[in-house]
């Protein structure tokens, strides 16, 4: 069945193109001329719900839940083919993050959405140690996500295990204390 | 003689070892110095940034503060992330003033001096190797030219872009003049040689992630490579290990080779292939 989404005024959010395009790097994000360069480069609109052209009409148009609920803004996967691309010099990859950024502040995304527990598990652990661990990051993704498909990613384990490459420990830094108060001033402001 | 600071990030301290193992071996060879950052931390990544940007900011400033305390002017990075991380974040810093001033006080905090207008040179070894050491030089020192090697060389995205001042955005050579220069029979028009790997998609959305690296090999093989050459961590990670999940886009599991460009550079230089990391690949090249 073909169902056909309208949208009216109540749909709308004042002010989100606003927040969107003040974030650093995202400014030129009312130059858009919906050429679809952007979608037309991306390795991966054909998966998306929204596709990048898309995402930046709605946002132009205050569709805040459309914009931020999207699954599209997660699977970007940062290539910055759209940013390299873009006629109108958009730093598309930059307002892709900031969507996920916005996404998290609001919790638009499902809970146990990959994407979003990845980036909140890579942000712990370099928070905790100051160096990271990609394998115990990959680990306690799918164990937060999907413990039933860790049991097919047993073998890609045993591979590195067999090439000396599984580290589940992280080195940490000596200035740990340090790394965190940097981070965490930051944070504040 | 060469010398820069070495950022070395965290993947090749783990799945990415025989990257840094090939690399220091290759500049060891070349008599090209590097010396690590004492105590670095993580550059923050693309998973970091997508939480808080201020806060990957400041993790790559504490790692550029140090380089400037090291006295260099140069910071070498092998890995794609961490080098399009720490040039993103000094480019914001000299474009955002107020960024680079929050960034600056936080790290006087813990008494760390940073000038982003130092504007450091933060490089991947691939242009420290055609542009700082030459190619004249390089083909001077190879011993076992890598003839009948047919390579496709990939360069994935973040070592090309946003920037272009390595090379260009989409269609980049200086990966293919290097290994010209090192006599292999290089695939100079492999045309998937920018389009993403899937990153972390292969984690997070196997459908999806592992599709997009089972194109790069698919591409590769169809061209008769021998074997594919990567300059990033990650990249080389997701084309090997997730091919025993690529049967269902194929006929079977590809076991294609996936060396870092700087385990096959070794071998025309003539290293141990030991020395150059090739026990930890699970697939090598048959006959070469």
């Amino acid at each position: 069945m073909v169902q056909q989404v309208i949208r009216t005024q109540k749909d709308v959010s004042p002010g989100f193109v606003d927040e969107i395009s003040a974030m650093p790097g995202a400014e030129a994000l009312r130059d858009c001329i919906q050429c679809g360069t952007c979608s037309g480069t991306c390795p991966v609109s054909i998966y998306m719900d929204y596709t990048p052209r898309r995402l930046v009409a709605l946002t132009g148009e205050n569709l805040k839940n459309d914009v931020l609920g999207s699954q599209a803004i997660w699977l970007c996967s940062s290539c910055y083919a759209c940013t390299a691309r873009c006629p109108q010099n958009i730093k598309i990859t930059d307002i892709m993050y900031a969507f996920k950024r916005k996404a998290l502040e609001y919790k638009y995304f499902p809970g146990k959405f990959p994407t979003a527990v990845m980036a909140r598990e890579f942000f712990a652990a370099a928070r905790k140690d100051g160096r990271v661990s990609d394998i115990a990051i990959a680990i306690s993704l799918v164990m937060k996500t999907n413990p039933f498909k860790g049991l097919g990613m047993a073998g890609i384990g045993i591979n590195l295990m067999k090439t000396g490459r599984f580290h589940l420990q992280a080195h940490r830094i000596k200035g740990i204390k340090e790394l965190r108060t940097i981070i965490d001033t930051l944070r504040e402001g | 003689m060469l010398k820069y600071a070495y950022y070395p990030g965290c993947s090749v301290k783990g799945t990415g070892k025989h990257y840094e193992e090939s690399l220091l071996a290759v500049f060891r060879a070349l008599g090209i110095e590097l010396e690590e950052i004492p105590d670095w931390n993580c550059c923050g990544a693309t998973a970091y940034m997508a939480i808080d940007e201020m806060a990957a900011f400041g993790m790559v400033a504490r790692n550029l503060a140090m380089v400037q305390r090291m006295g260099y002017e140069e910071v070498v990075a092998p890995c794609a992330a961490c080098y399009l991380g720490l040039k993103k974040a000094q480019n914001y810093m000299l474009e955002y003033p107020d960024i680079a001033d929050k960034v600056i006080s936080a790290l006087a905090k813990v008494g760390l001096e940073y000038d982003p207008e130092a504007r450091l040179e933060i490089k991947h070894p691939l242009e420290v190797l055609v542009n700082d050491y030459g190619l004249n030089q390089i083909k001077a020192r190879t011993t076992n030219p890598l003839t009948g090697h047919r390579i496709a060389p990939y360069y994935g995205c973040q070592l090309t872009r946003p920037f272009d001042d390595m090379d260009d955005n989409f269609f980049p050579t200086i990966m293919d003049r290097l290994f010209l220069a090192l006599g292999a029979d290089v695939i100079t028009d492999y045309s998937l040689k920018t389009r993403c790997c899937g990153a972390s998609l292969t984690g997070t959305i196997p459908e999806v992630g592992v599709r997009l690296s089972w194109y790069l090999i698919a591409e590769a093989r169809h061209r008769g490579a021998n074997y594919i050459i990567t300059a990033c961590p990650l990249c080389q990670f997701n084309m090997e290990s997730f091919q025993d999940r690529m049967g269902q886009y194929d006929t079977r599991n590809p076991r294609f080779p996936i060396l870092y460009f700087t385990q096959a550079m070794g071998l025309a230089l003539g290293l141990d292939r030991k020395e150059l990391g090739f026990n930890r690949l699970l697939y090598t090249p048959a006959n070469l």
